[in-house]
C-alpha cells in the first residue's frame, strides 16, 4: 500500500527549499558586484531583479511553512532535486534580462546546463556579452559543480541531522571528514585554493599570450570555475580556440584531471599520502580507460587523414577525448568538425569516454570511475570462478583509500547506475533521432547532455526543437543527480496521487 | 563535333559545380570553410567580419578573432600589416570591421592543427563604436515594485512574530 504524503511532509520541504533559495540569491551579489566593478548599469539591474525574486520567493517559502522538524531521507531528496529545478529557473532570470537568449527556455538550458556543469550553450552573440553576464555563467558552474545542497550546507546551515540527506541526494554518497558540514566546507577549501593557484597560471599565461591584465585575469577565472568543475563554458564563442594557445590548453588539461579526481583522494594527497594516487581503483581504472578510447580515437582519426603530422593528431584528439572523458567540453576544434572531419570510430571513441566520466564524489558527471572498476572487478572474479576449481574460495579485492572486498551489494549498485546511465543515453538519442538526427550524431549529443559534458557535434542550438531542449535539461539533470532523487520525486508524485 | 564537344564541356562543368554546390570561391562565411574545409584547404580566400575580444599580440605576429556573425575564425597576421589601432568588439564596443585575404588551412601544421587563414592582406572596411548603455526604466520599475513587495513580506512577519 502506497502511503499519501501529508502536507507537513510539504510544509517541511518547502521550508527547506527557501532556506537553500536565500542561499542562491546571496551567490547572485557576487556577479552584481562583477557588474558594478566593470561600469556595466543593466547588467546590474537584472542581478538585482534576480535577487529581489529569489529572496521573494525564498523568504515567502519559510515563512508560509515554518517548521522546526528535521527531514527524513524521502523529503532530504526532494529538496535536493527541487532545489536543482528552482536554481535553473531563478538562476535563468538574469540571463533572460540580458536578450542573449531567444526565450526563456532557452535560458533555462543554459541555466540548468551551467548547474549541472554540462556546458552545452543556446546564447546567442556570446562575444558581446556583458562580464557580469559571463561570469554569472561560470560561476553557477562553479557552484554547481560543488553541489548547491553543499553550499548551503557549508554556509547556511548550523548542524541539522537531514545534511546527510541532502548530500547523499546531491550524488555525493562519501564523506571525507566525520560529518557532512565539514566534508563540504573541506570540498570548498579544496576549491578555493586550486581556484586562487588556477587563476593565476591562466591569468599569466594570457598576459603572455598578449591580453591585456585585467582582461586576462578575468578570462582565467571563467576559464577556472569552467575546467575544475569540469563543465566546459567559456567567455568566448570559440571556446579554448579563442587563446590559440598550446600553454593554455596546457593548464586547462591539468585543471581539468584534477577535477576529475574524487575529492576524498585531493584531502588524501594533502594529507601527504602520496601512494593513494597509485593505488586507488579510481585512478587506475582512469588511466586504463583513457589509453583505450584514446586508441580508438587516434586510429580513427589516422584513418580519416584530417591531421597529417602525428603531434597534430594527438594534440587535437588527446584534447578532445579528455574534455570529453573528464566530462568537461572545452574544445579546440569546431562542432561541425566533428561530423565533417572525424570518422565515425574517432567519434565513437569520444562517445565511450563521454560516457565513463571521471571520479566518484568529483564534480563530473556520467557513469563514473569506481563503478567501472568494480563491474571490472566483477567480471574478473567471476572469471577466476569458471577457471579455478570449484571447491575454491574466490575473493576479490579492491583499493579505495583502504581494502574493500568486493561485495555482491557493491556490484549489484554500480551496475544498477550504470544500467540506468545507458538508458538515459540511449532514450535522448531516440527523441533525436525522432527529429531526423543521424544515429551516432543524436548519440554523441545525448551523451554529451546526460554525462554532462558539453562537447556538442552541432545539434544544439537555438533553433533545434522544443521538445529536444526539454529532453536535454532533464537528462543534465537526472544526470547530475544520479538518478535516486529524480526517482523521489516522481514517487512522491505518485504517492500523492495515488496513495491512501 | 564542335556542338557535341561544347554540350560534352558544359556537363562536365555543370558537373563539377554541382558536385561542390555551397562553395562560393569569392568570399565563403565562416560556416562554410567550416563545413567545406577539405575543399576550401590550402587555397586563397577572403574573408570578412568583426575583430571581437582582444587583439593578441605575440612577437612578429598578431592573432585576430574575425566573427562574420556565425562564427569567430582566428587569423593569423604579420604584424606588418597591421599599421592602426583596432578596435575590438565586447559588450560595450562594436569591433572594427576588416577584409582579410590570405590562405585557408583546414589543420594548420604551424599551430597545432588549428582550423585557421594566413592573412596576406587586409584592409578595414568599417569602424567599431563604443556602444553607450541605454538605462532600462522598464527594469528599474519593476526593481522597486519587487523591494516594495519585499519590504511588505518582512512588515507582515514582524506582525505575525507579535
Amino acid at each position: 500500500m502506497i502511503l499519501k504524503p501529508h502536507l507537513e511532509d510539504v510544509k517541511i520541504i518547502g521550508f527547506y527549499l527557501g532556506k537553500i533559495i536565500l542561499g542562491l540569491a546571496f551567490t547572485m551579489l557576487a556577479p552584481l558586484l562583477v557588474s558594478l566593478c566593470f561600469g556595466e548599469t543593466n547588467p546590474a539591474l537584472d542581478f538585482l531583479l534576480g535577487i529581489e525574486i529569489s529572496v521573494l520567493l525564498g523568504l515567502l517559502l519559510i515563512k508560509i511553512c515554518q517548521t522546526d522538524k528535521d527531514l527524513n531521507w524521502m523529503q532530504g531528496m526532494i529538496v535536493v532535486s527541487l532545489s536543482w529545478v528552482v536554481a535553473m529557473i531563478l538562476g535563468a532570470i538574469p540571463l533572460f534580462l540580458s536578450d542573449h537568449w531567444k526565450s526563456f527556455l532557452d535560458a533555462c538550458f543554459e541555466a540548468m546546463s551551467g548547474f549541472a556543469t554540462t556546458g552545452l550553450v543556446l546564447v546567442q552573440d556570446l562575444d558581446h556579452l556583458s562580464h557580469a553576464h559571463n561570469f554569472w555563467r561560470h560561476f553557477i558552474m562553479f557552484l554547481g559543480g560543488q553541489g548547491i545542497v553543499v553550499i548551503a550546507l557549508s554556509f547556511f546551515v548550523r548542524g541539522f541531522s537531514g545534511a546527510f540527506k541532502m548530500y547523499v541526494g546531491e550524488a555525493r554518497d562519501e564523506k571525507i571528514m566525520p560529518n557532512v558540514i565539514n566534508t563540504s566546507r573541506f570540498i570548498w577549501l579544496v576549491s578555493i585554493v586550486y581556484l586562487v593557484l588556477g587563476t593565476l597560471a591562466l591569468g599569466l599565461a594570457g598576459i603572455f599570450n598578449g591580453m591585456k591584465p585585467v582582461s586576462a585575469f578575468f578570462h582565467g577565472a571563467c576559464i577556472f570555475m569552467a575546467a575544475f568543475d569540469t563543465g566546459g563554458f567559456s567567455p568566448q564563442s570559440q571556446s579554448i580556440l579563442y587563446y590559440h594557445s598550446f600553454v593554455y590548453e596546457i593548464i586547462t588539461m591539468i585543471i581539468i584531471v584534477l577535477g576529475a579526481f574524487n575529492f576524498k583522494l585531493h584531502y588524501h594527497l594533502w594529507m601527504g599520502n602520496r601512494k593513494e594516487l597509485v593505488k586507488n581503483i579510481e585512478t587506475r581504472t582512469f588511466f586504463a580507460t583513457v589509453i583505450a578510447t584514446f586508441v580508438l580515437v587516434a586510429v580513427g582519426l589516422a584513418q580519416a587523414g584530417v591531421y597529417p603530422a602525428a603531434l597534430t593528431l594527438f594534440r587535437k584528439g588527446f584534447y578532445q577525448l579528455i574534455s570529453g572523458h573528464t566530462g568537461t567540453g572545452f574544445q579546440t576544434i569546431y562542432a561541425a568538425q566533428f561530423v565533417r572531419d572525424w570518422n565515425p570510430l574517432a567519434l565513437s571513441g569520444i562517445i565511450i569516454a563521454m560516457a565513463l566520466g571521471g571520479a566518484v564524489c568529483s564534480t563530473t558527471g556520467a557513469i563514473k570511475m569506481l563503478r567501472i572498476g568494480i563491474i571490472f572487478k566483477a567480471f574478473k572474479e567471476d572469471l577466476k570462478r569458471i577457471i579455478m576449481p570449484e571447491r575454491a574460495i574466490v575473493i576479490e579485492k579492491f583499493h579505495h583509500i583502504r581494502e574493500v572486498f568486493l561485495e555482491d551489494k557493491l556490484v549489484r549498485g554500480a551496475l544498477m547506475i550504470t544500467l540506468a546511465y545507458i538508458i538515459l543515453y540511449g532514450a535522448g538519442a531516440l527523441v533525436g533521432m525522432f527529429y531526423g538526427y543521424p544515429f551516432l550524431e543524436a548519440l554523441f549529443e545525448s551523451t554529451s547532455a546526460a554525462a554532462n559534458v558539453g562537447l556538442s557535434c552541432g545539434i544544439t542550438n537555438a533553433d533545434m526543437p522544443v521538445v529536444l531542449k526539454i529532453t536535454y535539461i532533464l537528462q543534465m539533470w537526472a544526470g547530475r543527480l544520479e538518478f535516486m532523487s529524480v526517482f523521489t520525486i516522481l514517487g512522491f508524485l505518485i504517492a500523492r496521487m495515488e496513495g491512501k | 563535333m564542335k556542338k557535341i564537344i561544347l554540350t560534352a564541356s558544359l556537363l562536365i562543368l555543370f558537373g563539377l559545380m554541382g558536385l561542390v554546390p555551397a562553395i562560393s570561391a569569392q568570399a565563403p562565411t565562416s560556416s562554410e570553410l567550416i563545413k567545406y574545409a577539405k575543399q576550401y584547404d590550402s587555397r586563397i580566400i577572403t574573408y570578412s567580419g568583426e575583430i571581437i575580444g582582444e587583439v593578441l599580440r605575440q612577437g612578429e605576429f598578431v592573432w585576430l578573432n574575425i566573427n562574420d556573425g556565425e562564427n569567430a575564425l582566428g587569423v593569423w597576421v604579420d604584424a606588418g600589416l597591421v599599421k592602426e589601432v583596432f578596435l575590438a568588439g565586447s559588450y560595450k564596443t562594436r569591433g572594427d570591421r576588416i577584409e582579410i585575404t590570405g590562405v585557408f588551412n583546414r589543420a594548420c601544421a604551424q599551430h597545432g592543427g588549428e582550423l585557421d587563414i594566413h592573412a596576406q592582406s587586409l584592409r578595414k572596411i568599417g569602424s567599431g563604436r563604443i556602444v553607450k548603455e541605454k538605462l532600462n526604466v522598464d527594469k528599474i520599475n519593476l526593481s522597486f515594485i519587487l523591494l516594495g513587495a519585499l519590504l511588505l513580506v518582512w512588515i507582515l512577519t514582524l506582525f505575525k512574530h507579535k
